[in-house]
């Protein structure tokens, strides 16, 4: 009973944040790669906000926006342009953030889970990072009146950030995690982010809430409930499960007393797996959005759209499915070896190269996906001359092995008899006791015919 | 003559003939500095020290036969305008001790242009008034009287070249904060085409409506000044890969045949007679010339000035936010009241649920004003208005009446609004204060404001006289 907890449908939707890897900021030509960087040493009049500075937004920033929301099957509006969401935070040096309002980017999208459900994705857009907070506490009572202060870090004020907004289209956590997943190995296959929670690269907030389901009102209704909790400080794909699932017993407990939850954000505490209240919301916040003055608007071609899907690469659904096809491979390895694009695209030289020395494609994935080969330390012609040194070293006598075979049946009449009732593991025993006689490994597709002749 | 009250066409001519120095030149600006400064209130901070250096090096540079653009030119600059590592107020007490780190686009084309930096000018702070009177340092006197204002919001960059502080000062139009000052002492002012002259580095007032241009005593020192400044800045995105012409190239080839435009209504009862006679005046000057005139309509004129204060406002509110307290160590009470009055103004029109009724409406009216001039140039090459409805007001005369303070930009914001250049050129005096008239044009259009403005200047030679009688 997934997602139906005590009588409750659960309604999630989820905003996601992805860092792009650009090698400029969004808006000024600073470093983006801010990781364990010196403080402030990415940093120029632009990013700091200071007096006069203006923002010229990263081209290829852009691009890589409308790439994602192309990959996540959005339209793209021929008119889009940024916005200015003004509010007062410390890590914010202009006092407002550039993003986009009612015109963003990509609209209208859907990512599909392996069940065939569709996550709808209401909109993705582009805006910037702020600064790095790090607040100081020391408790040592000192001349100086307080020795509690808080340091700002510039450097990633102004990194290129993606934001993907779903639909309130998910009723468990695992739904949530497949999206997730399958989001990150999107972005990645685009190459355009690292997509690593724990680095901030990929950052994520579910709004949960509850509906309870009654007779009269179906829990297909179209109806939200009243009230939602949006989650921040999940940073890690472990924490995501977590904490909705917390969420869910928490709000259950407060509906069955006969109150609502309240509206507000609350915290994910890594060392309880609970959430804590941050903020409550009794009002929406009041941005008071407007058209960016200084950034004309961004007005696509046909060509332009056009030129960015041809430079789009093959991506993750459509590449498991041409394995299955084209390799005559099952799905389970076809997921393996699309798992991450530089795997996928190892494996098709692999085969190539293989075709030369008469290895199939499911030999060669056999040997990559059993041997967990290390694709960064072996090219993929060198793999092949491993796979066929290792089946050719471990050729043994055909005529030796029946002997062994033969010897094995012999010693336990059981196994030929369980082998008639049609239990086809015994085959994987005899297989083993033959590799313990030979101390070797061996070809266990050649062994395998053997044993079936022997057994017939 | 004193030097520092000559043309920058004149005083390229004396260095290269080795008349007298640049610094010279700069000196004899730091005798009228001294002399009136203090009384006039004109800059903000001076940099003298780095302005000698400059001289020098303009020096060096002149006896080497070497040439550029404004080689040892002596220039003023607005205190809006960011210089590395000299003080940049915005003439507000928020920035009293802000040094910024890097120039401005202009600054920077300018110091390559060889000019030398005098100083920083008064303005109202953040450029916000028509008067001069809200700069946090106290306002700047009106040289021709110094009972009355100079017009704002550049009222020290215009006092500065009318009085001989300065051979030319840089400035920004918002709303006619260049041509309103310019009109009222003697000088000529121009607000080029939006997006002609990078605004990166320029603190902001209202980022669609912020104009870069600049004071000079004639027609033609404004073009040579344009021909430094102009063009495409990488740094601002709002500036178009527009070619930039020599602007001082038909400078003198008439007005013969130009259709001149004439809007029927800039010319309305709240107009001063004195000012309307001294326009008439030099339209039928135009006219003998050969130019045709055209009376023409901008219906749209009469909602501007709403427009403007609705949508001005609320993009100077999110700009004054980056102001908060924690990096430019005063806090936001530090602003003045006009500040806040537009900052109250801005965040209310923004607001939920004001938002379509007042920030899009005025949007809408906005284009609408644009294609009222549209409109218009398909008729005229050019259209002549007043710069102002009235002569310069006493000082204190209006501090406490915001409203009629705004109502001095109504001939002025519909120009900002509609993103055309504007050029402010002296027509007279009247009872012994300076007026002007603007000459507007479609965008891109500044070679031809230029020659029209040129063509009444070489016939009545009003730059030629200066408060002073210097």
């Amino acid at each position: 009973m997934k997602g139906i907890h005590m009588g409750y449908k659960t309604i999630i939707g989820l905003e996601v944040h992805v860092e792009l890897k650009t090698d400029s900021k969004m808006f000024c030509s600073c470093s983006a790669d801010y990781f364990g960087q010196e403080p402030n040493s990415h940093t120029c009049p632009v990013c700091l906000g200071l007096p006069g500075a203006l923002p010229v937004p990263n081209q290829k920033a852009i691009e890589w926006c409308v790439k994602i929301g192309l990959a996540l099957n959005c339209d793209i509006p021929m008119f889009s342009k940024f916005d200015r969401k003004n509010y007062f935070y410390p890590d914010l040096p202009k006092g407002y953030q550039i993003s986009q309002y009612d015109q963003p980017f990509c609209v209208n999208g859907h990512i599909t889970l392996e069940s065939g459900k569709k996550i709808g994705i209401t909109r993705v857009h582009m805006e910037e990072d702020t600064a790095k907070l790090l607040h100081q506490f020391e408790n040592q009572k000192s001349e100086t009146k307080n020795q509690n202060y808080s340091l700002i870090d510039f450097n990633r004020s102004g990194v290129p950030l993606v934001e993907i907004v779903t639909e309130p289209d998910f009723e468990t956590a695992d739904e949530v995690k497949e999206y997730l997943q399958k989001l990150q190995q999107i972005v990645r296959y685009l190459d355009v982010s690292n997509a690593d929670m724990e680095k901030g690269n990929m950052r994520l907030e579910p709004n949960i809430s509850l509906h309870k389901i009654t007779n009269r009102q179906p829990a297909t209704g179209n109806r939200l409930p009243p009230y939602k909790v949006e989650v921040k400080n999940i940073n890690s794909f472990a924490f995501v499960g977590k904490a909705i699932d917390y969420e869910i017993k928490r709000q259950a407990e407060i509906l069955e007393q006969g109150e609502t939850p309240l509206q507000e954000t609350r915290g994910f505490v890594e060392k309880t797996s609970s959430t804590v209240s941050q903020r409550i919301k009794e009002e929406a916040n009041d941005y008071r959005y407007f058209p960016e003055p200084d950034i004309p608007p961004v007005c696509w071609t046909e060509t332009q759209i056009l030129s960015l899907k041809s430079r789009m690469p093959e991506l993750p659904d459509k590449k498991i499915k041409r394995f299955e096809k084209e390799y005559s491979l099952p799905k389970a390895d076809s997921l393996t070896l699309t798992k991450d694009r530089e795997t996928a695209d190892y494996f098709e030289e692999a085969v190539s190269s293989g075709k030369n020395h008469n290895l199939t494609a499911k030999q060669v994935a056999n040997y990559l996906i059993n041997k967990k080969i290390n694709i960064t330390e072996i090219l993929p012609a060198k793999l092949i001359g491993e796979i066929v040194k290792s089946s050719k070293t471990n050729d043994v006598n055909p005529e030796e092995l029946k002997e062994i075979v033969r010897k094995i049946l012999k010693d336990n009449p059981q196994v030929t008899a369980d082998y008639k009732k049609g239990k086809g593991s015994v085959i994987q025993f005899i297989i083993g006791q033959v590799m313990y006689i030979l101390r070797k490994k061996i070809d266990t597709e050649v062994l395998r015919k053997l044993i079936l002749e022997e057994l017939k | 003559m004193k030097l520092s009250h000559l043309s920058i066409k004149q005083a390229k001519k004396g260095l290269k003939e080795k008349q007298f120095s640049s610094v010279d030149l700069l000196n004899s600006c730091f005798e009228e500095i001294k002399k009136r400064n203090t009384n006039l209130n004109v800059f903000l901070t001076l940099s003298e020290k780095e302005a000698t250096e400059q001289a020098k090096k303009a020096d060096k540079l002149i006896a080497n036969r070497q040439d550029l653009p404004l080689l040892g030119i002596p220039i003023a600059l607005k205190d809006l305008f960011s210089t590395k590592g000299i003080r940049t107020t915005a003439a507000s007490k928020v920035l009293d001790d802000y040094i910024p780190p890097y120039d401005a686009t202009v600054v920077k084309k300018l110091k390559n242009a060889g000019a030398v930096i005098v100083g920083k000018a008064n303005c109202d702070a953040w450029a916000h008034g028509s008067s001069g009177e809200n700069s946090d340092f106290g306002p700047t006197k009106n040289p021709w009287n110094e009972a009355y204002i100079p017009g704002g919001s550049s009222s020290g960059s215009a006092v500065s070249v009318t009085a001989g502080m300065a051979l030319a000062a840089t400035g920004t139009d918002t709303g006619g904060s260049i041509r309103l000052p310019a009109s009222f002492t003697n000088t000529v002012g121009i607000k080029p085409t939006y997006g002609r002259v990078s605004r990166y580095g320029i603190i902001a007032m209202a980022s669609s409506l912020d104009s870069i241009g600049h004071f000079t005593k004639t027609v033609e020192d404004s073009a040579s000044l344009l021909n430094v400044t102009a063009g495409k800045d990488e740094l601002d995105a709002t500036t178009p890969p527009v070619e930039v012409l020599d602007y001082a190239k038909d400078l003198n080839k008439g007005v013969k045949g130009l259709k001149i435009g004439i809007p029927k209504e800039y010319f309305i009862e709240g107009l001063d007679k004195k000012i309307k006679e001294e326009i008439e005046k030099a339209i039928k000057f135009y006219e003998k010339e050969g130019a045709q005139i055209i009376d023409i309509s901008l219906p749209n004129t009469e909602y501007a000035i709403a427009t403007y204060y609705i949508i001005q406002p609320a993009e100077v509110s999110s700009n004054l936010a980056r102001y908060d307290g924690i990096r430019f160590g005063n806090a936001r009470e530090t602003f003045g009241d006009e500040a806040k009055r537009r900052i109250m103004l801005g965040t209310f029109t923004l607001s939920v649920g004001y938002y379509d009724a007042y920030y899009k409406k005025a949007m809408r009216v906005r284009t609408l004003i644009k294609q009222d001039f549209d409109n218009a140039f398909e008729k005229v090459d050019a259209i002549i208005a007043p710069v102002s409805p009235t002569m310069p007001w006493k000082l204190g005369e209006k501090v406490n009446d915001p409203l009629k303070m705004y109502l001095s930009d109504v001939f002025a914001a519909p120009i900002n609004l509609a993103g055309i250049p504007g050029l402010s050129v002296p027509i007279g005096f009247i009872d012994g204060l300076p007026v002007g008239m603007q000459i507007l044009g479609p965008h891109f259009s500044e070679s031809l404001l230029f020659r029209i403005g040129q063509h009444y200047e070489i016939n009545h030679n009003w730059h030629e006289r200066n408060p002073y009688g210097l």
